[in-house]
């Protein structure tokens, strides 16, 4: 019984998981696919040789993509990490008003606040920049790492950092060997959010970055609608490995023991 | 070997304006092992935190050795605290969390490991360095507490509530434990109790502090022979008071005169205090010192009984040793004897 409960389980998760990645692969090798056929009419790499092309401009808007989620990522952990210790291990005045602030983006479109955003950027001359684009990603991006963060360390106890004090430890050592260990599983999955978030970005990349700055989200995005299938089909098999890669590094700090909500817990 | 003073040592937390601690003053001498006594909220670890340094005082000083050490931060200071809940870090092997602070020291890595299993010997958990924290029981975890603190060599050292989370018979053996070490490296110590019989057990002397104030301070027998305040009798076990008015070694009360020559005051009003096991129990009525009374109800508790006894509208308890032939049922009339070298007077209030 429990073996079947097992496979079923297993078939489920390979339906879920790896069926939508086969029509993306059928299409990106095939030349002519017309409906009722179940399968490509006249198969073809000429997608692929296409892509791998420097003209077709996937590598520049690759590295694009790169540079932006990982100053994203690393800015918004840099952030969230005082600030989640401020919400979580802190009292002050105004806290509440703090935490509905940083909950904000959530709850507002993303659409509405960048179009304010945008005439303040064209202004300063951020518009149509790179670091407009990382500006606007951050948005979101920082508001789901200090969550996480805000989580970890209500889970803390900031005790662990006295008795590292006494035993000798001065402030940047005992960050570095008793609070980041401790923090640490937080801080994967906040980066993780956050490269997720940026990476995946397309609109709000769109309205800043007008045109000029070229995502391979944008990219994938004009090929889609351009109607060349096979061209998109391969494009979002690469758009998704540098994500899966990131996923599955992290995955381990997730779930289980070593998740991020675990904190320094069990100090008792 | 340190000798410890703090001087008006206080504490105001920024949202209250009574002191958490006030004004203490101690004079520790090297070597010593001292209780900090009182009830939970009486600013005992308040005065712990800020002597390692993580708290810094309202007002007043801190001395090692004549020299004040505020200005000295606390991972230079070498007062390590032991936390109540241990506090192991948990990423780290038992090894590691002992090695923690000579890490910290920059010594070399051979000379951690040599030292960290030294230190498990000594407190008697020999080869469990590879162990995770979380594989050992709340004792053990202790003992691990206690070596990663002693590793450094502190010149003083701070004990949190060092038994309060360990079962009756280990609360024994850690008591054995700490006051062997503690004696064997001549380490001036303090501990946090709010448990009497425990401060009394292990400490040289007590410092009794009730709502952050020092209400005496002494060795542990004094606090049952000589209390310097009714409510200091009271912590520490006594339950027979009696009021009246005391001049000339003569204490005056509703149940007649009591010839008292130990006084903690020359004249005027005070209580009178006798401690149960003290209290003499027969039947005659001669003698000095003696009423009549009787018998309300009593439990025997193997070594000893204990008494209710009853004399007109005021009770008291007395403890009669298991080998006493007599035994004196509930109601039956008895008199008892208040021994004048064993009557303490106290103030009044």
């Amino acid at each position: 019984m429990n073996r079947i409960i097992r496979w079923f389980a297993m078939t489920m998760i390979i339906i879920w998981v790896v069926a939508p990645f086969i029509p993306l692969w059928l299409w990106s090798f095939s030349l002519r696919w017309r409906f009722p056929n179940l399968l490509p009419e006249v198969w073809s790499p000429r997608a692929w040789l296409y892509l791998l092309k420097p003209s077709s401009g996937v590598l520049d808007a690759t590295i694009d993509s790169l540079v932006i989620a990982v100053v994203v990522t690393v800015v918004s952990v840099a952030i969230a990490i005082p600030a989640g210790r401020a919400l979580g291990l802190y009292r002050f005045r105004g806290k509440r008003f703090m935490e509905f602030l940083i909950l904000a983006p959530t709850i507002i479109p993303g659409l509405a606040s960048v179009f304010g955003v945008h005439g303040l950027f064209l202004r300063y001359h951020l518009a149509n920049s790179l670091v407009g684009v990382i500006l606007v990603h951050l948005i979101s991006s920082v508001t789901y790492a200090t969550m996480v963060m805000w989580g970890v360390f209500s889970n803390y106890n900031p005790e662990f950092e006295e008795q590292g004090r006494v035993l000798g430890a001065n402030p940047i050592r005992n960050f570095r060997y008793v609070t980041w260990p401790a923090i640490f599983p937080g801080i994967v999955v906040a980066a993780l959010f956050s490269f997720l978030l940026s990476w995946y970005q397309y609109l709000l990349t769109l309205i800043i970055g007008g045109g000029k700055v070229q995502t391979l989200a944008m990219l994938l995005f004009n090929f889609a609608r351009s109607g060349d299938r096979p061209v998109a089909g391969a494009l979002s098999i690469i758009f998704m490995i540098p994500a899966l890669i990131v996923l599955f590094v992290t995955s381990r700090y997730l779930t289980g023991e070593n998740a991020a909500v675990s904190g320094l817990g069990g100090g008792r | 070997m340190t000798h410890l003073v703090l001087n008006e040592l206080s504490q105001t937390y920024s949202n209250t304006d009574k002191p958490a601690l006030d004004r203490l003053n101690l004079d520790i001498k090297s070597g010593m092992l001292n209780a900090l006594l009182g009830p939970s909220g009486c600013g005992k670890t308040t005065a712990m935190k800020m002597i390692a340094g993580i708290l810094t005082p309202t007002s007043g000083d801190i001395l090692f050795d004549g020299k004040s050490v505020l200005a000295i931060p606390a991972e230079r200071r070498g007062a390590v605290m032991v936390f109540q809940n241990y506090l192991l870090f948990p990423y780290m092997s038992v090894g590691e969390n002992v090695g923690f602070g000579l890490k910290m020291a920059r010594m070399n890595k051979a000379t951690i490991e040599k030292k960290v299993l030294e230190m498990l010997e000594l407190v008697q958990l020999p080869g469990v360095q590879n162990r995770k924290p979380s594989q050992l029981s709340g004792g053990q975890q202790q003992r691990i507490a206690l070596a990663r603190a002693l590793i450094v060599e502190p010149k003083v050292l701070l004990l949190d509530e060092p038994l309060s989370n360990l079962d009756a018979h280990l609360r024994d053996e850690m008591r054995e434990l700490i006051r062997d070490i503690q004696r064997k490296m001549g380490i001036t110590t303090v501990f946090v109790t709010h448990d009497q019989e425990e401060a009394v057990m292990l400490a040289d002397k007590i410092a009794l502090i009730f709502e952050g104030v020092l209400q005496q301070y002494d060795e542990p027998d004094v606090f049952y022979n000589q209390p310097g305040s009714l409510r200091a009798a009271k912590f520490f076990g006594g339950v027979n008071f009696l009021d009246g008015e005391y001049a000339a070694n003569q204490m005056t009360t509703e149940l007649g005169t009591f010839s008292a020559p130990r006084s903690s005051l020359d004249t005027g009003p005070g209580v009178l205090s006798i401690r149960p096991e003290d209290i003499e129990f027969g039947t005659t009525n001669d003698g000095d010192n003696t009423i009549s009374a009787r018998v309300n109800s009593h439990v025997y508790v193997g070594t000893y009984t204990k008494y209710k006894i009853d004399v007109n509208d005021f009770r008291f308890e007395v403890i009669a040793e298991a080998n006493t032939k007599e035994s004196f049922p509930d109601g039956s009339n008895v008199t008892i004897r208040f021994p004048a070298d064993k009557i303490w007077i106290l103030p009044k209030g």
